[in-house]
């Protein structure tokens, strides 16, 4: 049986066997998703899109779908990966683990909770099926595809129109990354994230791996961001030394409103992340601003497209890259200005420190512009300390180590500093200096 | 020689003997001696493309240069054996012409992180980042600056006025024994010119000295040097007192070419 017809196997009787619980249009959706995937196959380095991004160690695994008996962490396990008392969904190998989530206040009207109740609630329903899985394309994507094929669980979180919401919700995927039984395991966890009109939060997704075994998190994440609301989505990957991760971002954004996504990847052997985001209102903002730090052997490609879809849109995209050792770093950018999308506004820059002879960084801008009013400018930079700024700061007193660590944490810090709400800042600076320490 | 008394009574800081330096395999100075004491201001002046800021960037350590003859002494010990850092610990301070941005990293965290190098070196306990911002306070008024730049990425978006500013700002903190200007004039208006001159002027004392390295008259009507030399080709060709300045002003570079050098 080659790899994909395994999957369909598997497939088969995931849906007969725990999946059956969901409503017909989700049903409906998996099997158009399972389908896709058969056709598609695993990507492979000939094509473009993975140039230089091999998923042999995920096509060449045999995972499995962990065993319920997996005992979950405590609470203190799991309170160092936590920012605050705030809402959280908390799961574990893609499972709900309600006893470590916690719900929002209710009176708000806002909901934060499991993605496989509010597909069969009333209200929350609704949304659901108007959102899920219509923003995503995982038809031009083996691994959306199959996340959505095996769409079981997730987070899904609600701001009513005009709510603002000063505690950061907190999402955290854990992956326990002890094998089971069955060997490696595999998990599909699927978020939405709705934010009507005028509101204004901040969602921290967090991806971590408990354990040093190897693993595969195959995430997907939509967020819908309503006309005029002010939101912040924070990702930080955290997945263990020998955890596999695929993750897939899309926002769709309506009319002057205002997403800032920052990324913040430290962990897994092998890492691809693609971020769409959507400008499909006009006058909205994006700013998509990540740090990638990577050691030893590291490998995390970063694929992000930006569509401005409607005029007087503007984005802002910063993505800073900091490898040591044998790591590799792949950033590529694709800005995509629509026919009509006039006084699109768009910046584009991604830096790489390469901290020594064996790291390497692969960067590619691809601006794909059909309209003729518009500013977009792209940079990118890959080398390792700039000699003069060491010299500077040398010439001040500073030892060249200190110099040396003053300039790699600069990097960094260039990204955290736009990060604007403080507590989930602080945190993430804490664990970039740590990691650089 | 104008200054002359003065420069009995003070303790030879600097000694520059016979320095050649040269930068990617082309020799630039080529024997320049210079005798600094403390208390005393010195310019030198010369032409575009003369050496001054090649001197300046020797003897604050620059990499990029390589000394292929001659001897630095500061406070009697070999300057050219000590790295970059150690001489800024020692009192070295290099105002550069072209200040590096470093984006991320703020300046108030700059500035504290080579107070507190200097600090340590001296066996003086270092300082928080309350006191740190309690000291700063006045040194920033004396500049024109509010507490705003201090939270701002170390250069970066800097006009170059607010760059040449910022060495100053830095100079006032680290308060050096030697402070070497490089055209720290340039490029200034009017105004940011005399601030800059205010500040380095408060900053003379008897027991440090400046070097002032600088293509134009003006600054010095505003800090009165007490020895002026011209560097020209590599070498110092003539040295006088503050009137030679003016001569400079007046009569350009070009006749002190068929002079012969004098050291």
């Amino acid at each position: 049986m080659n790899v994909t017809d395994r999957y369909v196997a598997d497939f088969k009787a995931f849906v007969g066997n725990g999946a059956a619980g969901a409503p017909p249009w989700l049903k409906q959706i998996r099997e158009g998703a399972i389908a896709r995937f058969a056709e598609l196959g695993f990507p492979t380095t000939k094509q473009e899109e993975w140039r230089f991004t091999s998923v042999a160690p995920i096509v060449d695994t045999r995972f499995s779908h962990p065993a319920s008996r997996i005992p979950h962490p405590g609470l203190t396990e799991i309170g160092s990966l936590l920012i605050g008392p705030g809402p959280r969904v908390v799961l574990v190998d893609g499972r709900y683990a309600p006893e470590l989530s916690s719900a929002a206040d209710q009176r708000s009207g806002v909901r934060v909770g499991s993605l496989a109740s509010a597909v069969v609630d009333g209200p929350s329903s609704e949304l659901a099926r108007e959102h899920l899985a219509r923003h995503a394309r995982w038809h031009d994507s083996a691994f959306a595809a199959l996340n959505t094929a095996f769409l079981a669980d997730g987070a899904f979180v609600h701001v009513p129109a005009g709510v603002t919401l000063e505690q950061p919700l907190e999402l955290l995927f854990l992956s326990s990354g002890r094998p089971g039984a069955d060997g490696p395991t595999v998990s599909h966890p699927r978020s939405l994230v709705v934010i009507e009109r005028g509101a204004e939060a901040a969602v921290l997704e967090t991806y971590a791996g408990l354990g040093d075994g190897v693993y595969w998190s195959n995430a997907v994440t939509e967020i819908v961001v309503g006309e005029g609301a002010r939101v912040e989505l924070y990702r930080v990957q955290r997945e263990g030394p020998r955890g596999l991760q695929v993750a897939t971002t899309h926002s769709r954004q309506e009319r002057d409103s205002l997403l800032g996504v920052h990324v913040l990847t430290l962990g897994a052997a092998l890492a691809r992340h693609d971020i769409t985001a959507v400008l499909g209102g006009a006058g909205a903002e994006l700013i998509l601003n990540g740090l990638y730090l990577l050691r030893a052997g590291q490998h995390a490609d970063h694929h992000t497209v930006i569509d401005h879809a409607q005029p007087h849109c503007a984005s802002h995209e910063y993505f800073n890259g900091v490898l040591a050792e044998r790591a590799h770093g792949v950033f590529n950018g694709r800005i995509i200005v629509r026919p009509g999308a006039q006084r699109t506004d768009s910046k584009q820059t991604n830096n790489n420190l390469l901290l020594s002879t064996e790291a390497r960084a692969d960067s590619q801008p691809q601006l794909e512009i059909y309209a003729d009013d518009v500013k977009c400018t792209h940079g990118s930079t890959v080398g390792p300390i700039d000699q003069n700024q060491l010299y500077y700061l040398r010439s001040r007193g500073l030892s060249a180590q200190a110099a040396r660590s003053i300039l790699t944490y600069g990097f960094g810090a260039e990204i955290l500093d736009r990060m604007r709400r403080p507590a989930v800042r602080e945190r993430l600076d804490r664990l970039v200096r740590e990691r650089l320490a | 020689m104008t200054g002359k008394g003065k420069r009995e009574t003070g303790k030879v800081l600097l000694e520059v003997r016979d320095l050649h330096a040269s930068v990617e395999g082309r020799e630039i100075l080529k024997g320049v001696d210079l005798t600094v004491r403390t208390g005393e201001v010195h310019a030198i002046m010369g032409p575009n493309g003369s050496g001054k800021s090649t001197l300046a960037q020797v003897l604050a350590g620059h990499p990029a240069y390589s000394v292929t003859a001659g001897q630095v002494l500061y406070e009697g010990k070999d300057l050219l054996a000590m790295a970059p850092e150690e001489r800024a610990r020692e009192g070295v301070f290099l105002a550069f012409q072209y200040p590096v941005a470093i984006r991320g990293i703020t300046n108030a965290y700059f500035l504290r992180a080579a107070v507190n190098a200097i600090r340590k070196h001296k066996g003086v306990e270092e300082l928080g980042p309350v006191e740190f911002m309690d000291a700063l306070e006045a040194k920033l008024t004396a500049i024109g600056w509010d507490s705003s730049y201090l939270t701002r990425p170390v250069n970066d978006g800097f006009s170059g006025g607010e760059k040449k500013r910022n060495e100053i700002l830095q100079l006032a903190v680290l308060d050096p024994k030697l402070a070497i200007l490089d055209e720290t004039d340039s490029g200034l208006d009017i105004d940011a010119l005399k601030t800059v001159a205010q500040t380095v002027d408060k900053l003379r004392r008897p027991d440090n000295a400046t070097v002032l390295v600088t293509h134009y008259y003006r600054i010095l009507t505003h800090i009165q040097p007490d020895l002026v030399h011209v560097l020209a080709a590599g070498r110092i060709v003539k040295s006088g007192g503050k009137d030679l300045a003016l001569e400079l002003e007046e009569k350009g570079y070009d006749w002190l070419r068929t002079e012969p050098a004098v050291a």
